[in-house]
C-alpha cells in the first residue's frame, strides 16, 4: 500500500501511523450533552466496508498528519491533503 | 446416524457406500422462532445450545457462502483460558471446560488437544507480571505453572536463550491449553445442531432487518424474506456493516489478522509457544506444518487478505523466539477480517431494537471462546437475561466506564 504525501510524494505505507477514521470533531466539553458526546466521538465508528477518510501521520518523513481517502476493499488511496488546510 | 466402533465396523462392510451428509442443506421456510445470521463457529455452536439445552425449536442458521468460510476457517486453532480480568477468565475457563467435553457432547472428533500453552517471559518486570496473571488465573479454578529457565528448555531445547536482547528467563505455562481442529468444530456443531432440527441455510446472505415499531420482524435475505421475532447475530468483520441498515453504530473497527504456515516437519513443537517480546504465536499441526500468527494490520480493511510488512514482522518475532524456523519455508499465508472493539474485549448482548440480539467485537481471540459464546449467546437469546459469565460483555461498557481492557492500550482498536 502507497500513499502520496503532498511533501514528500508517493511513499510505502509503513512510513505512515494510522489513527483511523477521520469523520467527527471534537466535541465541547462544556455542552450539556458532552458525556454523550464523547462517548459516541470516542468509542463509536462508522467502520465503511469502501471509500474511508482516515487520519495518517508520516512518520518517518515529513510528519504531517494527512487526511486521507481510501477504500477498505482494494486498499486504493484516491485522495490525500494536509489536516492543517 | 451416531458415531461408534460399530458404525465403522458396518461402513467398512459396507465399502463405505452409507454414509450420510452430516448435515441437511436446509431450504428457508417463511418463519422461524430464532434466526441466527452467520454460519461460523460462534453462530452453529449458539444454534446447537439453544436446540440442546434451551429448548428452542423452529431456529434458521443463515450463512452468505458455505458454513466455517470466515474467520472459522481461518484462525490459528488455539484454546486457552489464561485471562487476568476477571469477567475473561470466568467466559474463557467455562469454554475450556465445554472443549474438554465437546467431542463427547457433540458425538464428533474435533481434534481438541491440551498439549499446553507456553507464553515465554523476556526480564524480571515480565516475569512478575506473568506471576501475577498465573496467580490471578489459580483464584479463577484455572491452571497455571510459572517455569524458570530450566523448565523451559526441557521443553523446547531449540528457543534462542542467549538472545542478546530477549533472553528467555523462563515461561507461564497453562497445561490445559492447546488446539482444536477448526474446520472439525464448524462440522461437528453443524450435524448435532442439524438433527436437532436447526435449519442450516447456505448461499443465504442477510442484505437487511426488517424493524417495525422497535422490534424484529425478520430478515431480508438473497432468498427472500424470513420472519423471525428473534433475531442473534453473529458475523465479525461485517457486524457494523449489518447493524448499520438499522441504525446502530458500533464501538468495533474491521481489521485483517493474518496467520502463516511453513512445510510440514519432524514433531517439534509440543504446543503452542507465545514469544513475549513482540506478537508471535506458534503450534504445530498434525500435518507438521508451523502455524504462526501475530499482529493485525494497522489500519482498517474488509479485504480478506493482508500485506507483506506484517509477515514480515511477525516472522523476525519468529526468528527472534526460535533462529531455526529461518530454515523451514512458509508454504501459505492467508487473512481472516476481525471486528476489533475499543478495548479488545466482546460483546455478548441485546441492542436497543426489541429481539435483536448481538455477538462480535472477538478481536483476534473468537476461535478459543467458541464453545461457551453459543451456550452464552444462546442464553441471552432464549431468556432474554444474559448469562453471568457473559454479563459484562454489554456494548454499554464504554459509557458506564466499565470497559474490559485486558491489555490497557485505550480506545485505540489498532493496538489491541
Amino acid at each position: 500500500m502507497r500513499i502520496h504525501c503532498p511533501f514528500c510524494g508517493e511513499r510505502d505505507a509503513q512510513e505512515f501511523i494510522t489513527l483511523g477514521q477521520a469523520t467527527g470533531s471534537r466535541p465541547d466539553p462544556a455542552s450539556a450533552d458532552a458525556p454523550e458526546a464523547f462517548h459516541d466521538y470516542l468509542h463509536l465508528r462508522d467502520n465503511p466496508r469502501g471509500a474511508s477518510t482516515e487520519h495518517w501521520y508520516h512518520a518517518a518523513g515529513c510528519r504531517s498528519w494527512l487526511r486521507v481517502t481510501r477504500d477498505t476493499v482494494t486498499h486504493q488511496v484516491t485522495a490525500t491533503e494536509l489536516v492543517a488546510r | 446416524m451416531r458415531y461408534s466402533w460399530l458404525t465403522l465396523a458396518a461402513q467398512a462392510i459396507s465399502k463405505r457406500t452409507a454414509w450420510a451428509p452430516l448435515w441437511r442443506d436446509a431450504a428457508p421456510q417463511a418463519d422461524y422462532d430464532v434466526v441466527i445470521v452467520g454460519g461460523g463457529g460462534h453462530g452453529l455452536a449458539t444454534a446447537y445450545y439453544l436446540a440442546r439445552e434451551f429448548g428452542i425449536r423452529r431456529i434458521a442458521l443463515l450463512e452468505r457462502s458455505w458454513i466455517g468460510s470466515g474467520n472459522a476457517g481461518r484462525n490459528t486453532t488455539i484454546i486457552r483460558s489464561n485471562y487476568g480480568e476477571p469477567a475473561n477468565a470466568a467466559f474463557y475457563e467455562q469454554s475450556m471446560k465445554l472443549w474438554e467435553s465437546l467431542e463427547q457432547a457433540l458425538n464428533f472428533n474435533v481434534m481438541v488437544s491440551q498439549r499446553g500453552v507456553l507464553n515465554v517471559y523476556h526480564s524480571d518486570a515480565q516475569r512478575d507480571a506473568y506471576a501475577r496473571r498465573g496467580n490471578t488465573m489459580r483464584l479463577h479454578g484455572i491452571d497455571a505453572q510459572l517455569l524458570d529457565e530450566t523448565q523451559v528448555r526441557h521443553m523446547a531445547p531449540y528457543l534462542d536463550f542467549a538472545n542478546a536482547r530477549f533472553p528467555i528467563r523462563g515461561g507461564l505455562l497453562q497445561g490445559r491449553g492447546g488446539t482444536a481442529r477448526h474446520d472439525a468444530v464448524v462440522w461437528g456443531y453443524a450435524r448435532a445442531a442439524s438433527q436437532l432440527g436447526v435449519d442450516i441455510i447456505q448461499n443465504c446472505e442477510v442484505l437487511g432487518l426488517r424493524v417495525t415499531g422497535g422490534r424484529m420482524q425478520g430478515v431480508e435475505t438473497r432468498r427472500g424474506f424470513i420472519g423471525a421475532s428473534k433475531v442473534g447475530l453473529a458475523v465479525a468483520g461485517d457486524s457494523s456493516r449489518l447493524c448499520a441498515t438499522v441504525g446502530l453504530r458500533l464501538p468495533i473497527e474491521t481489521s485483517v489478522l493474518q496467520a502463516m504456515v511453513t512445510e510440514g516437519v519432524k514433531p517439534l513443537i509440543p504446543g503452542v509457544i507465545t514469544f513475549g517480546a513482540g506478537h508471535f504465536y506458534v503450534s504445530q499441526s498434525d500435518k507438521g506444518g508451523l502455524v504462526f500468527g501475530g499482529d493485525i494490520e494497522s489500519y482498517n480493511s474488509y479485504a480478506q487478505r493482508g500485506n507483506l510488512p506484517v509477515i514480515q514482522q511477525v516472522c523476525e518475532a519468529g526468528m527472534a523466539l526460535m533462529p531455526m524456523i529461518g530454515r523451514l519455508r512458509v508454504l501459505r499465508t492467508w487473512a481472516g477480517n476481525v471486528d476489533m472493539s475499543m478495548d479488545g474485549s466482546p460483546f455478548i448482548d441485546r441492542t436497543p431494537i426489541g429481539g435483536l440480539y448481538f455477538n462480535g467485537g472477538w478481536c483476534y481471540g473468537g476461535f478459543k471462546a467458541t464453545p461457551a459464546s453459543g451456550w452464552c449467546f444462546a442464553h441471552l437469546i432464549a431468556r432474554d437475561e444474559a448469562h453471568t459469565n457473559a454479563a459484562s460483555f454489554q456494548l454499554s461498557r464504554f459509557r458506564s466506564g466499565k470497559v474490559i481492557d485486558e491489555n490497557g492500550q485505550g480506545a485505540q482498536a489498532n493496538l489491541h
